[in-house]
């Protein structure tokens, strides 16, 4: 068995600010973290190694100081880790991200099959959720997003079942493997790296690849590759209070008028404001 | 499997990463346990660094990144009232060019973390968002590593550094040292403040690159045995306040009142004016000061900086107390690994090396300062009130002569401090510093 995870490194959004100016992240100051998502991926695949015989790969695009978040995999009991990183690879959209990856998996899979790819459901950052279904479509695999439990895994008969979310509520589907799954946050707790884990992480090196490495064709990769434009970034405007009554000068009357505001504003409901931004040429940083 | 190395340290402050920089170069197995998520992480100084020292460990540290700030070329030192007071500062272009870089600010997050990397560089292994938790031994009772709280979290060494700062409780847990008395630590907190690199350069008179220190005494610690200062970083001022713990406690002072007051204070107010408050953070200072100073080695284990008390309260001296006296620990121990002994009587060579080198003379040449300090309450309450009130008095021009207003002055003061009292402060004064 063969997992890879594809991890992305994000600012840590818990203080991430926004430049009232430009209406862009300010990125200055703001410490890098492994993709909240893509931790439970990790997680996933190391409980899978628990049980199973498997070999997990973990891959990454992303700049040189992104090393850290393979290493934080590395600590947590993922065999290998690859950074994808190459100037090349840089301003690209899903498209080109997808497949970069693709061809990262591919050269993964020569040197030994790939069955299971699992990535985390959205990247916090970009919020897009487009990288994994992207990658399963490019290289073919059965596609499941939204997994919140990984009910049973056969190697064997190279089946997987798992629980997903959907609208309505859950559907439990059993799929033929090589398939690639985008977890949700409830699927499995991260655990905290061992001590002999961390210190092993700390000493390994991680391969860099280019896009050599992965055979790329130049034109699908990065800025080049990458057909999304992003024309404005907006911040929503603050929601105004709604009307206020009080129900010390006649409750029922106060009762009355808030149903009748709340029912007329469930049949004409409204788009959420968003304010104007300042015009942006900027190609969106790949997700 | 346990994981073990020749020697761990606990703690990658400066007395820390310094030992593992000088033991790493020697190709010893050093692995440094930090609780911090990063080196510098839980760390805070007001964030003066001196450059003899930190060139004993890298000695072109300028030419490697080191995030400096702004390099010192003037120091000044205030005795303030509640409404004023007296300034005197020293600058000398010496520390422009010849002497650059003999003072200088950096923030410590970032520094500790640049610093910690220069360690990883030489080979040690940082191992961060990890606290040691107590000490390992054998059956004979030897130390024979540490206890973390990661799983499987023992890490063997064949010895010990315990550079982990003043607040730790692992010293004192394993027996060490004593916790600290509260009358033997110091609470500061700090602020920093955004301002644009141009007004700092403007409002301190300096160039873009330089620098200025203020140390502040008198009333604007409420009384408190205690100290303030404002360092200019590139885009931003360092604010810190700090008093003795057991004062705090005594007075029923809250230390973010302290420091609203002291930011208020007419002569800060107009050089923060327009800042943004951007951080506040609030750490201990060991201040007990010579008499204070544990033992420093053992059988398997030494200790180095904050931790040892290795503190200057006079000269705001820390960060190079805790370089100098890891480098100190880290020659001891590769002596003592050529000789395979981390005995006791083998690693006392620490010692003897901290009692030549400036650690434990300056700590002992102002052995008695920080009792003077205690002994001398008015230095922070009548004493620089009535000093200020004869300044406001002398420089007001109003028709009265000056012999009058002379002997008015010397009244008031000696109402406050009798004179008696006043000559004791000096002779005690220098002699707790002679
Ligand atoms: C407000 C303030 C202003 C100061 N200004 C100056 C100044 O301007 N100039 C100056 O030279 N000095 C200054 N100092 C003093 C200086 O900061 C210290 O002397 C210096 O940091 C001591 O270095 P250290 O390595 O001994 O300890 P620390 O820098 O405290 O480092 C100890 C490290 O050990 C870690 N640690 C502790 N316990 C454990 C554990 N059990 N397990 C794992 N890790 C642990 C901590 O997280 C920390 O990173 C100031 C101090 C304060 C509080």
């Amino acid at each position: 068995m063969h997992i890879v995870c594809c991890l992305k490194q994000v600012p840590d959004t818990a203080d991430v600010k926004i430049d009232s100016q430009t209406n862009t992240l300010i990125r200055e100051g703001v410490e890098s973290i492994m993709n909240p998502y893509d931790l439970v991926a990790v997680e996933t695949a190391v409980r899978l190694k628990e049980k199973h015989e498997c070999l997990i790969s973990a891959v990454c695009m992303g700049p040189a100081q992104a090393e850290s978040i393979l290493r934080q995999a590395l600590s947590l009991g993922v065999d290998k880790g690859i950074l994808l990183s190459d100037r090349a690879f840089a301003g690209a959209d899903t498209l080109a991200t997808s497949y970069t990856l693709a061809q990262a998996v591919s050269m993964l899979d020569r040197q030994h099959q790939v069955d299971l790819i699992i990535c985390g459901k959205q990247a916090i950052d970009g919020d897009t959720a487009q990288t994994g279904p992207g990658l399963a479509t490019r290289l073919g695999f059965a596609l499941l997003t939204y997994i919140t439990g990984l009910e049973s895994f056969k190697p064997s008969q190279r089946k997987i079942i798992v629980r997903r979310k959907v609208e309505e509520g859950q559907e439990v589907l059993e799929v033929n493997l090589p398939a690639l799954i985008t977890v949700e946050l409830d699927l499995a707790r991260p655990r905290r790296a061992s001590l002999p884990g961390l210190m092993k992480s700390l000493r390994r090196k991680i391969e860099v690849w280019d896009k050599n490495a992965i055979e790329a064709d130049a034109e699908q990769l990065g800025i080049k590759g990458s057909p999304t434009w992003v024309r404005r970034i907006g911040v929503p405007s603050p929601r105004a209070g709604g009307p206020t009554f009080n129900a010390a000068e006649g409750l029922q009357d106060a009762v009355d008028r808030s149903l009748d505001i709340l029912f007329q504003d469930f049949f004409t409901a409204d788009e959420p404001g968003v304010a104007e931004g300042e015009e942006h040429g900027k190609k969106f940083q790949g997700n | 499997m346990t994981e073990s190395c020749e020697v761990a340290i606990v703690g990658a402050g400066p007395a820390g990463i310094s030992a593992a920089c000088i033991l790493a170069d020697q190709g010893v197995e050093t692995v440094v346990l930090e609780r911090g998520e990063f080196p510098g992480s839980k760390n805070i100084s007001g964030g003066v660094l001196y450059g003899h020292d930190l060139a004993g460990i890298i000695p072109d540290f300028a030419r490697q990144d080191c995030p400096i700030e702004r390099n010192i070329v003037e120091s000044r030192v205030w005795y303030a009232s509640d409404e004023g007071g007296f300034s005197l500062a020293y600058r000398d272009a010496i520390f422009k060019e010849e002497r650059r870089l003999n003072v200088f600010t950096v923030g410590r997050a970032r520094f500790d973390r640049w610093f910690a990397r220069q360690a990883e560089k030489k080979g040690a292994l940082v191992v961060c968002g990890t606290l040691a938790t107590d000490l390992l031994r054998n059956k004979a009772g030897r130390l024979g590593g540490v206890r973390t709280d990661r799983e499987l979290g023992d890490l063997k060494a064949r010895v010990i550094l315990l550079a982990d700062g003043i607040n730790s409780p692992l010293a004192a847990k394993t027996g060490f040292r004593p916790d600290p008395a509260p009358e033997h630590v110091a609470l500061a907190v700090k602020e920093i403040i955004e301002l644009p690199e141009e007004i700092i350069s403007e409002r301190f008179n300096v160039s873009d690159e330089d620098g200025v220190s203020i140390e502040i005494l008198g009333s604007v610690t409420r009384g408190m045995n205690g100290v303030g200062a404002l360092y200019t970083n590139k885009k931003s001022l360092s604010l810190v306040i700090g008093g003795n713990l057991r004062d705090f406690a005594e007075l029923k002072l809250k230390p973010y009142e302290l420091i609203e007051e002291f930011k208020a204070h007419p002569m800060v107010a107009s050089l923060i004016k327009d800042g943004v408050p951007r951080e506040y953070m609030a750490h201990w200072l060991p201040e007990g000061g010579y008499e204070h100073v544990p033992r420093l080695f053992g059988d398997g284990y030494l200790i180095a900086g904050d931790s040892g008390m290795l503190f200057n309260a006079l000269h705001r001296e820390g960060s190079n107390m805790a370089m100098v006296s890891g480098k100190l620990a880290a020659e001891t121990i590769l002596q003592a690994l050529k000789k395979d002994d981390f005995s006791e009587e083998s690693l006392s060579i620490y010692q003897e090396k901290l009692k030549e080198s400036f650690v434990l003379k300056d700590l002992k040449k102002y052995r008695r300062f920080p009792g003077f300090l205690r002994k001398h309450r008015e230095i922070f309450t009548d004493l620089p009130l009535s000093l200020s009130m004869a300044a406001r008095d002398m420089l007001t021009v109003d028709g009265v002569d000056k012999k009058t207003k002379q002997s008015r002055s010397w009244k008031m003061i000696k109402s406050k401090t009798p004179l008696l009292r006043l000559a004791r402060l000096l002779f005690n004064a220098w002699r707790s510093v002679k």
